[in-house]
């Protein structure tokens, strides 16, 4: 090719502008199928997605600079972070993978890379994937009917529709339980049935115990019985509205799960697979106490882990895989199953970069179609972002404080709380924050806003609660969200303490926090029933119409006490 | 299962619980009532009283709690005792208003098991206290109550 220096510039210039990128020679020569040429392995292949919370579309998704880990968790995957991941998987720093894995450079990066996942995209790699791995599974660990305004307006029906075109065979859930237990029924009796296999052997009615969905089903892939055991999020009732699944039961359920797991090599199940959404810390600790499981596919704690973990049981060895969120990857296991057991195995957790993959057709069509109806809404610019906007992180993201401010100064709270959800994509510098956007941050089906009078004693209690569900050190006592966003009152956090001592000088206004006097707290997201309040979006979005422009964000972020060479924090 | 004999059942077990859970059970088989242990308000008090101080820590008691209870008024506990000549099982609640919870006597050959729901105050272990050939036992595991929200 021949062109003049100022030729290339506009090329260059043009690329930038179009997402692709600049500094990576493979995307320029536009060698896809290189990245993604993963040699086929073994006779059982099982294609893996998790959490996805509804992104049908590429999106961009900074992960998290602080994701610590105490006790036997700490320096240890999933808790390492930026640097320390790259090194702990010999990842080269300024990589494509550098850019999945880690939020290193993420504003560089992602102009460099582009957009990550898209159903359109994923549906292309998958059947690339397929291609090369006759009869795999696709395995969904669940998340993927909410997080998104179409997911939401339409009761997860475009993610039900997704989902089916994509392939999925078997299927879990967490957040698909907030759009009620009638509904979720209503989807696997009826669209799912006899193409999607939801499991569930940890749901059982909360009377005598009976189970509400099959605890696993028995595929055969190549000839080979495979048996795919589900475990739904265990801490759904708490952490989520109790009253969405009122006749059920969650919770973790060994026994029941060594009796599953049992039950299924008793029925010639040569490969055993947990499609977990237990969250990786859980996992990890299930597969020292259960035997039998040749592997555990595990989601909830978005944790884009770039290699499997082997943990040694009584039994044997079970592997602890975690496939990051938003549409971001596509994990691939590959068993070679000789003489009825798995001898050997292959794993990749690929990212999925937006502009290495053609769209699927048919995908973007249904997208296009589901879309359609909520296109002006969607679209609609609230505001400028002049600075990065995320979520994912143990304490406050940039999003997250912005949601903050919105609730102080929309409400005349003097402090406000938000979730700590790990859902939620993220926006570069000079963006427009859409209505789309901010639905990317609230779609929830209890998205009412409260202003409550508190006292310093109770503010105290609900941050050390939650506190607890993060840092417990006994993982079957965490629930894999991050610390609840705090605004207004700074704090300190002593990671070596435990529940009750960890928050300290609290500070309001620049003042001590009185455990007896009553401050205004906005927040949102209640989990008891019966609680009304303008929903979180028409809050947020009228704050953001009024500002026009958003300036980079202040975070008010903790001092920690007890991370010193904790390698989950950057 | 039919819906309506579901109904029925579940009304029948919630009755059962209830009438465990204060001892009328118990008292059919003309046991005394222990005020003294069951109105204890501190954990040492409620064992003395109840003679189950003292207890000596066994493996051979199974518990079934959730790490987490899904609802503090009602944490689901099952337990079973493979002590030998297994007599009584209590169950205690270190925060609760009142510790002593439940007692459940054995009467020659029944099978050492209970499964109750009961209410607990705040985080706290679970005591299950045995008595077996004039011994006493005891095993216990955590409870988590939170206040909920904010998960993943």
């Amino acid at each position: 090719m021949s062109m003049n220096r100022r030729e290339f510039m506009q090329l260059l210039a043009m690329a930038a502008a179009s997402g692709f990128a600049l500094n990576s020679r493979s995307a320029l020569a536009g060698n896809a199928d290189q990245f993604y040429d993963l040699p086929a392995f073994g006779n059982v292949s099982l294609l893996h997605i998790t959490d996805c919370h509804a992104q049908l579309l590429p999106v961009y998704f900074r992960e998290p600079n602080v994701n610590i880990g105490l006790g036997a968790s700490r320096n240890r995957a999933p808790h390492l972070v930026g640097e320390y991941l790259l090194k702990a998987y010999g990842i080269k720093p300024g990589s494509r993978d550098a850019y999945a894995f880690t939020y290193l450079d993420f504003e560089s990066a992602a102009k460099t890379y582009g957009k990550v996942g898209g159903f359109a995209h994923l549906a292309t790699l998958v059947k690339k994937m397929r291609a090369s791995r006759p009869g795999s599974l696709l395995l969904d660990g669940g998340d993927t009917w909410q997080g998104s305004a179409t997911a939401l307006w339409t009761k997860g029906q475009d993610m039900v529709d997704a989902g089916k075109l994509l392939g999925v065979d078997v299927m879990t859930g967490h957040w698909e339980f907030t759009l009620g237990a009638d509904r979720v029924r209503h989807v696997v009796d009826n669209d799912f049935k006899g193409k999607i296999d939801f499991v569930a052997q940890n749901i059982k009615t909360a009377d005598f115990g009976d189970p509400v969905f099959e605890d696993f089903t028995i595929r055969q892939v190549n000839g080979i019985p495979v048996a795919i055991i589900g475990q739904a999020f265990p801490y759904t009732p708490v952490a989520n509205p109790r009253y969405m699944t009122p006749d059920w039961t969650f919770g973790i359920q060994e026994d029941h799960l060594q009796k599953t797991v049992n039950d299924a090599r008793a029925k010639g199940a040569q490969v055993v697979v947990l499609l977990s959404h237990n969250g990786m810390d859980v996992d990890l600790k299930l597969a020292g106490r259960v035997t039998g499981i040749d592997a555990i596919m595990g989601g909830h704690t978005h944790d884009g882990v770039p290699q499997p973990v082997t943990v040694k049981n009584p039994g044997g060895q079970t592997l602890v895989t975690n496939a990051g969120s938003n549409g971001k990857f596509l994990g691939v296991l590959d068993f070679d199953v000789k003489n009825g057991k798995v001898a050997d195995f292959r794993y990749k957790l690929l990212p999925v970069f937006a502009n290495l993959i053609a769209p699927d057709a048919e995908m973007s069509a249904l997208i296009a179609k589901v879309r359609a109806p909520y296109e002006d809404k969607l679209s609609e610019k609230l505001a400028v972002t002049e600075g990065l906007l995320y979520r994912r992180g143990n304490f406050n993201g940039t999003f997250d404080q912005l949601i903050l401010d919105a609730l102080m100064e929309v409400k005349g709270a003097e402090a406000a709380f938000s979730p700590g959800f790990r859902w939620g994509t993220s926006l570069l510098p000079g963006e427009a924050i859409t209505m789309e956007h901010l639905m990317d941050q609230t779609a929830i089906t209890y998205p009412q806003t409260t202003l409550t009078e508190m006292t310093g004693s109770t503010i105290k209690g609900i941050m050390e609660d939650v506190c607890d569900n993060l840092f417990n050190a006994d993982p079957y006592k965490q629930q894999g969200g991050d610390m609840v966003r705090v605004g207004g009152i700074s704090y300190t956090c002593d990671l070596t303490k435990t529940m009750g001592s960890r928050i300290n000088n609290m500070m309001l206004n620049g003042k001590a926090l009185d455990p007896d006097r009553k401050y205004k707290v906005a927040g949102w997201a209640p989990v008891a029933e019966g609680v009304t309040g303008e929903p979180i979006w028409d809050v947020v979005s009228g704050y953001l119409r009024d500002k026009k422009t958003v300036a980079p964000r202040r975070l008010n972020l903790p001092k920690l006490i007890g991370v010193e060479g904790n390698q989950g924090i950057a | 299962m039919n819906q309506a004999r579901r109904t029925f059942l579940k009304g029948t077990a919630v009755a059962v619980a209830m009438l465990s859970g204060v001892l009328r059970v118990g008292r059919a088989f003309a046991l005394e009532w222990n005020s003294a242990a069951f109105t204890a308000k501190k954990l040492d008090e409620a064992l003395k009283s109840s003679g189950y101080a003292n207890a000596a820590a066994s493996d051979d008691i199974d518990i079934k709690v959730p790490e987490i209870a899904e609802n503090g008024a009602l944490v689901p506990v099952e337990a079973s005792s493979s002590i030998p000549g297994t007599t009584s099982i209590a169950i205690f609640s270190d925060k609760n208003p009142n510790p002593m919870i439940a007692e459940f006597n054995f009467l020659n050959g029944a099978e050492p098991f209970i499964s109750v729901r009961i209410k607990m105050a705040e985080t706290a272990p679970v005591r299950i206290m045995v008595k077996a050939g004039g011994k006493v036992y005891t095993a216990s595991r955590d409870v988590k109550v939170t206040a909920g929200g904010c998960g993943g």
